[in-house]
């Protein structure tokens, strides 16, 4: 039985509950994805859960790259396939709102 | 999730303006940021915002343009006085400054950096007198034709 049971999804693969995230859940949701998680991987991870605590959503890609030491090019490296959709998705954010 | 063939969008920026450079940089980011693969074909005076001496000084035009933003709409007579424009962009500028959107220059930057394909116009260049190192790194020249090609079972948009 996968982690990922025991937690509840929306339809389009985000965890329903930001607050159960855990980080076996989000090891569970990029093998899902099929992302390989780095060190680097949690860089981004850990900054966007930080930003979920205090602003209660996730951060733009913009504010990850200002505000880490992750650029564009390494953040659509360590998440393919589209890095606004799965950065969110593996830190067990909801879908990210901003257009940037 | 089933697997599909990767989604494909094929932009076409046409005007220079500055208000106008935003759409198209705005949609190729954001189709980047959800996975969706990009051509970018910058043709007329939408070359301007490829272009390494214009990109950073695109301006607003106040002539003619009913849709200012209602803070600082300028009536077409006021337009003409010389500077109108310059100080109407600047505004403008720290507008999108104030969203965190960046300016044109990093902007266009920013959606290469994100694997977006950035291709000028041949025909446009060749009647502008600009040749490829007029453009900025990493941008290709392309013709008509073959862009017609590339964007094959993309969606199309024209700006």
């Amino acid at each position: 039985m996968s982690v990922l049971d025991s937690v509840k999804f929306d339809a389009d693969g985000y965890l329903e509950d930001p607050k159960v995230w855990t980080k076996e859940i989000a090891e569970a949701i990029a093998k899902r994805e099929g992302v390989t998680l780095t060190e680097r991987s949690w860089v981004v991870i850990n900054y966007s859960r930080k930003e979920f605590e205090t602003k209660g959503e996730a951060p733009t890609l913009r504010a990850i790259t200002k505000n880490t030491d992750v650029d564009t090019k390494e953040l659509y490296s360590l998440f393919p396939g589209g890095p606004g959709k799965l950065a969110a998705k593996v830190s067990g954010l909801h879908k990210p709102t901003g257009c940037i | 999730m089933a697997e599909t063939k990767p989604r494909k969008l094929a932009i076409i920026a046409s005007k220079g303006s500055l208000d106008m450079a935003y759409p198209p940089l705005i949609l190729a980011n954001a189709a980047r940021m959800s996975g969706v693969e990009v051509d970018l074909f910058f043709t007329f005076w939408g070359l301007d915002i490829i272009t390494k001496k214009k990109m950073n000084k695109l301006n607003v035009a106040v002539v003619g343009n009913p849709s200012m933003h209602p803070w600082f709409h300028i009536p077409t007579l006021l337009g003409i006085i010389p500077g109108m424009s310059a100080m109407a962009s600047a505004m403008m500028r720290k507008e999108i400054d104030k969203l965190d959107f960046p300016p044109v220059g990093e902007f266009v930057q920013l959606v290469m950096d994100a694997g977006t394909n950035v291709y000028g116009c041949k025909m446009s260049m060749d009647m502008m007198k600009l040749t490829e190192k007029d453009l900025v790194d990493g941008a290709k020249v392309l013709g008509a034709m073959e862009f017609i090609e590339m964007a094959d079972g993309a969606q199309t948009l024209f700006v």
